[in-house]
């Protein structure tokens, strides 16, 4: 059984590690004097060959998984996400061969990349299922869900590259303020992953226990204590102390840890983004917008819209009608207004405007491409806040 | 209401912008979709008459235009995905712990912003006045929209004829004027044009070739469907089509099934509750991490039996067994329209209870004999092994006492008190004992009306107990579902039968210098272009040039 395991962990490894070379690839076409957009060049051949070996890689990770768990893995966070970034990976190389260009893999795959290095941060093991989620529907809501936030995920890659491309950058504006934005969040995510590995590699430990309640288990934290929970004395001497107590209200479960993870990355993430400003001395998007001036707007703007028009459909299917269907039998009723549920309510309206505001008024190009960024910041959202946070019948972690 | 005479023949309606038939531009109403001083036309909804469009003096106009518009359809998109979010903020009132009033468990658990919250009635956002409106305000929005579009677009395209008016063909996005073409150049174009699945008509050598039409009705589609879940949720609201209402069933017990007016009989055979092994080579780790028993199935096994023949009130109605069965999570049984669903369950009942008999002073406290009561069905008296016999004086299944007097809030054995008679051999009169769980009274305490001091040679204690499941199961009628369903699908098609197939039209166009070619396509204009080049290939007709590009 835990051979089967093993097996998993290491093919999952394998496909990150491609995905990586591939993203490699695929930046140097950038560098390519040949045209883009008809030709393939040779490096380009590599990145593509390069992606779909890892995604070959995941699929086995995935079939491995399942035969040592009994169940698809679809169930936790962990599985879920890295599930997500398989599917990002899928619908990018489908676009891949539709359009032939080889700039949206620059943005695609470290995309799915931070998303499948974000799983990995949470707890790995197999879980087994509670009896709300032994269904075959549990394979076919999840994975179609997936799917379509996925195709989303590659219409927001494109929009991303829109933005670099087109967007004013000898002057300040709010536009180069937003798309910065948008890049320090992909830093801050990057963030978040060193610095849980890194201090996992050192298995760092700094333990609160409540002040009024001995009894109480005490409250692990697994980096250093930037805010404590609420009446809380730190056990550990040797370790950092906390510089102040998260606010009162902040009542969830692990509410304390979780804000400290946050704050960690969000500074590192400050800092990364402070390096590499240094370092470019200029606006990260303007330092990225040499590199696709060969590309063609149009295209980019079309492959952002084509994504939507595919991912919009596979995702009102997965989320929302599969998903009544499976909460019908499971819990008896269609639609709950769970957290999740509304989020996914949420995403699809957002998605139905985003459709309406271009095909009906002419939202093209730029104001089609911040949509797209929008769109999947609410489809992180419910991923991470919702199941993080907000507690519901989705929170498995 | 003066309907507009082109000069092709053809009658418009009022308001038509572009003629229906040959899609001359109608002079005077070209500022509707922004015509006036373009160079190109504005394609959208064949330039035909929508009432959003023409008529804007009464009140209905009013109203009947602002709902069709998009901006209106998108911004009640938008204020309704802004409030669904705010309702995820703080749990919904049917998600926060059942003890806990709202009054007061939004203040304790979220402070200030809670009670704000709560205040506010956002604890049930979803069922608030304001909510529903905004979905109802986009439900009359998608179907004035539609009907605004539909039909003047429906009639624009089965009107049209192959001979379109220059004015309208060189203002095509894609055109091209061609001086010479040769018979064979055309038929070969013809021929091509057929291949690519084009539909051809012809009216004196002009020319017209179309194909996917039936795209353009997607967004109706779509929008149909979701009219018809936005009805199926009214009709849910009628009694008859949906019901619901939710049972305990003890193990053993058999109850009437709820909304079936008595027809229906369900029985617990057997609740079955499983946890995980917590020393599964596979799961081990996370149950251990967990710090908590995963459970693995809830089932209960019933028998559904049905009413025969009829019976008055107050008779023993006569069941047969017409099915067998478990109900599990994601399982449920299924009666003639009734689905019934494993909801819950309870364990904090007690099934059965066993007594020993000791003598008082006795600090062993060894056994005289031992008995066992049945909480659901107590015997009144019991009979040891040793002959002794005990009586069941007085029975509280959840015991409390009322200004001092012993009292049962229920007839469910949660919290048992017992009085027993004991009748000891050397003695006439029999010991009283009252005791229960965490209590075992001195009966003198107890006896005091007899005013006399007896003194217990015996005593009773609790020696073992068994608790019982109580199956908290639901059950739904809902008639409703199948709608729910069709609409969910007729909305699944209309978005495909939209976004997948392109409505595109090729018009070729003799003139006395030769030939004009235009080419429209209500989306994916690369994909026309690319179409168009294939079916060029090879002939001395101009590819089409993209007059949108040139600007």
């Amino acid at each position: 059984m835990n051979n089967w395991l093993t097996i998993s962990g290491n093919l999952l490894f394998t496909a990150f590690i491609f995905y990586l070379l591939a993203t490699i690839f695929f930046a140097a076409t950038i560098r390519d004097k040949k045209d883009v957009q008809k030709k393939q060049g040779f490096s380009a051949r590599i990145g593509i060959i390069l992606t779909i070996i890892g995604f070959i890689a995941q699929v086995g990770y995935f079939i491995t998984r399942w035969i040592a768990s009994g169940h698809a893995p679809v169930s936790n966070l962990f599985e879920y996400t890295t599930f997500f970034g398989m599917m990002i990976i899928l619908a990018f190389i489908i676009i891949h061969f539709i359009y032939k260009v080889n700039f949206l893999g620059v943005f695609a795959l470290p995309v799915a990349l931070l998303i499948i290095a974000f799983a990995s941060m949470f707890p790995r093991e197999l879980s087994p299922l509670v009896p709300s989620l032994k269904s075959h529907w549990l394979y076919i809501h999840v994975t179609t869900a997936a799917l379509g936030e996925a195709i989303l995920a590659v219409s927001f890659a494109a929009g991303l590259i829109y933005l670099i491309k087109v967007i004013d950058q000898s002057r300040k504006s709010k536009q180069t303020f937003w798309l910065e934005f948008v890049l320090y969040s992909l830093l801050a995510t990057l963030a978040f992953v060193l610095v849980t590995s890194s201090f996992r590699a050192v298995d760092y430990q700094a333990t609160f226990e409540l002040v009024n309640d001995e009894e109480a288990t005490p409250i692990e934290y697994h980096m250093p204590a930037i805010v404590s929970p609420v009446d809380t004395v730190l056990i550990e001497e040797e370790v950092m102390a906390p510089l102040f107590t998260v606010p009162s209200w902040m009542e969830g479960e692990n509410a304390a840890r979780k804000f400290n993870t946050l704050l960690w990355s969000l500074s590192v993430g400050l800092i990364l983004y402070g390096m590499l400003r240094l370092l470019l001395r200029k606006r990260i998007g303007a330092a990225l917008q040499p590199f696709f001036k060969r590309a063609n707007a149009d295209l980019i703007d079309e492959i952002s819209y084509r994504a939507v028009t595919i991912g919009f459909p596979v995702f009102t299917l997965g989320a929302l009608i599969f998903a009544s269907i499976w909460a019908q039998e499971a819990w008896d009723r269609f639609w709950g207004w769970d957290p999740k549920e509304v989020w996914a309510l949420v995403t699809w309206f957002f998605y139905a405007a985003f459709l309406h505001l271009r095909l009906s008024r002419g939202w093209h190009g730029e104001k089609s491409a911040w949509l797209a960024v929008i769109g999947f910041a609410i489809i992180m959202f419910n991923l991470i806040v919702v199941n993080l946070i907000i507690a519901g019948l989705h929170s498995y972690a | 209401m003066n309907k507009i005479k082109c000069e092709c023949g053809h009658v418009n309606p009022h308001g038509t912008v572009l003629c229906e038939a040959c899609g001359k531009p109608v002079e005077g109403n070209q500022h509707v979709d922004g015509n006036e001083g373009q160079n190109l036309l504005n394609m959208r909804y064949e330039g035909s008459a929508r009432r959003s469009q023409t008529y804007n003096k009464t009140i209905v106009d009013k109203v009947w235009n602002f709902f069709s518009s998009v901006k209106v359809g998108v911004w009640l998109i938008i204020l309704t995905l802004i409030a669904s979010a705010i309702g995820t903020i703080f749990p919904q009132e049917i998600y926060i712990p059942g003890s806990a009033p709202a009054s007061t468990y939004y203040e304790s658990t979220y402070g200030l912003l809670g009670k704000i919250y709560y205040q506010l009635g956002l604890h049930n956002l979803y069922s608030s006045w304001w909510y529903t409106l905004l979905i109802a305000l986009i439900g009359i929005s998608l179907v004035i929209c539609s009907i605004d579009r539909f039909v003047p677009l429906y009639r624009a395209l089965k009107k049209q004829k192959p001979k379109r008016h220059e004015n309208f063909l060189k203002r095509q996005r894609l055109f091209s004027e061609t001086e010479v073409v040769s018979k064979e150049d055309m038929q070969k174009v013809k021929d091509q044009l057929k291949k690519h699945r084009y539909k051809i008509t012809e009216e004196n050598g002009h020319l017209l070739a179309e194909k996917g039409r039936f795209s353009r009705w997607g967004p109706y589609v779509n929008h149909i469907g979701l009219i018809i879940i936005l009805i199926a949720a009214i009709i849910r609201t009628f009694p008859f089509m949906y019901s619901e209402s939710s049972l305990w069933l003890r193990e053993g017990e058999m109850k009437a099934v709820p909304n079936t007016n008595y027809e229906y009989y369900i029985k617990n055979e057997k609740f079955t509750l499983e946890f995980y092994d917590e020393n599964d080579p596979r799961f081990g780790e996370t149950i251990k991490k967990t710090g908590a028993l995963i459970p693995s199935l809830f089932q209960t096994d019933v028998v559904i039996y049905k009413k025969e023949g009829d019976t008055i009130i107050g008779q023993e109605p006569k069941l047969k067994e017409v099915q067998r069965g478990e109900i599990r999570v994601n399982d449920a049984m299924k009666i003639e329209g009734y689905s019934i669903y494993q909801a819950s369950y309870q364990n904090n009942e007690f099934g059965t209870m066993t007594f020993k008999l000791h003598e008082k002073n006795d600090p062993e406290e060894k056994s005289l004999g031992e008995f066992t009561v049945n909480l659901e069905d107590p015997k009144e008296e019991y009979v040891l092994d040793n002959g002794l016999k005990v009586r069941l004086d007085k029975f509280y299944p959840e015991f409390f006492l009322e200004d001092g007097v012993p009292s049962t809030k229920s007839k469910y054995p949660r919290y048992p008190a017992f009085v027993f008679l004991v009748y000891p051999p050397e003695k006439d009169e029999p010991e009283k004992s009252f005791l229960g769980i965490g209590f075992n009274l001195d009966p003198n305490e107890y006896d005091e009306s007899k005013n006399e001091m007896v003194e217990n040679n015996y005593k009773l204690s609790i020696t073992n107990f068994e608790t019982r499941f109580a199956s908290g199961l639901k059950v739904k009628k809902d008639y409703s579902l199948p709608m729910f369903f069709i609409g969910a699908m007729i909305f699944m098609i209309g978005v495909v039968q939209g976004m997948y197939w392109y409505h595109r039209r090729i018009w070729i166009h003799p003139t006395e210098k030769g030939v004009w070619l235009a080419g429209h396509t209500n989306k994916n204009w690369f994909g026309l272009k690319r179409e168009m080049e294939k079916m060029l290939l090879n002939t001395d007709i101009k590819l089409p040039v993209d007059q949108q590009e040139l600007k």
